[in-house]
């Protein structure tokens, strides 16, 4: 059976859901923030895919932009992740529950 | 079977192999393990790129996610110094909710690809996505989004050096 369309969607939404996956079970920040990028970067495979078996380039250059924001996106992120580290001394989710009623 | 479709079955179980060792590692909990496996699916999802004639993406994803993105969290990983997560327990409840959460959300995915009918003698994909086309559209029918893209990383990266700053007020 020839490799099409149908073969990387179902690569990237299984990517998709792991990423999902990582972000509901994990409780560590920094790997939550990985499984993230997991997810952008399955958004990332359907794009190019779908760029590609439609004959059309524009899927390719979103992707570009996808990347672009996703660096700005980590940066912003992780200097988030250090101040908070900063002042309360842990990256666990789970002792980070000032705004629970 | 031709080689691109091999290659295509290798880099797929390849990406989806890190991507599961990423979020659910047995052996380790250690944030530095999964980063290492996140660069290993990003390299082999930029083989599933070049199956896909996105050279050019394929080259940006080694190089921004693999090199910097990742440098980037293996230097605050690295900063925090995380001690291994003390072996705290992952909660049966969210483990249980979270796997048929996805499961779901994979269910529908998996269905609706497969239930849409294939388009009758698809033509052979001719597009390819070498660094010329790809500037050509990206200057000109794109050249707005760029300019905005430029100015949110100047805008991201005032951002991040004022968070940085040691007096956060």
């Amino acid at each position: 059976m020839n490799v099409g369309l149908e073969h990387y969607l179902i690569v990237s939404a299984a990517l998709f859901a792991l990423g999902l996956l990582g972000v509901i079970v994990r409780r560590n920040l920094l790997v939550i923030y990985m499984s993230l990028e997991l997810m952008l970067n399955s958004a990332n495979l359907a794009l190019v895919s779908f760029s590609r078996f439609n004959d059309n380039l524009d899927g390719q250059v979103m992707v570009f932009f996808i990347i672009t924001v996703a660096a700005a996106e980590v940066a912003v992120g992780l200097a988030l992740i250090v101040a908070l580290y900063r002042k309360r001394q842990t990256a666990h989710v789970e002792d980070l529950t000032t705004m629970k009623l | 079977m031709a080689l691109p479709d091999i290659l295509f079955y290798v880099f797929a179980a390849l990406t989806l192999l890190c991507g599961v060792l990423v979020v659910a590692n047995p052996f380790s909990r250690n944030p530095v393990t999964s980063a290492m496996f996140l660069v290993l699916t990003i390299i082999s999802m930029a083989g599933l790129f070049v199956l896909l004639h996105a050279f050019f993406l394929a080259a940006v994803q080694v190089l921004v996610y693999a090199g910097a993105v990742m440098v980037l969290f293996l230097f605050v990983i690295m900063l925090l110094d995380l001690k291994e997560e003390e072996r705290r327990k992952i909660k049966k409840l969210g483990l249980i909710a979270g796997l048929v959460s996805i499961g779901a959300i994979f269910g529908i995915f998996a269905k609706s690809v497969l239930q849409t009918k294939p388009v009758a003698n698809v033509p052979v994909p001719t597009v390819e996505g070498a660094t010329i086309p790809l500037g050509k559209l990206l200057f000109a029918n794109y050249l707005l989004p760029f300019e905005i893209v430029s100015l949110l990383l100047l805008v991201a990266m005032v951002g991040v050096i004022l968070l940085s700053k040691k007096d956060l007020r």
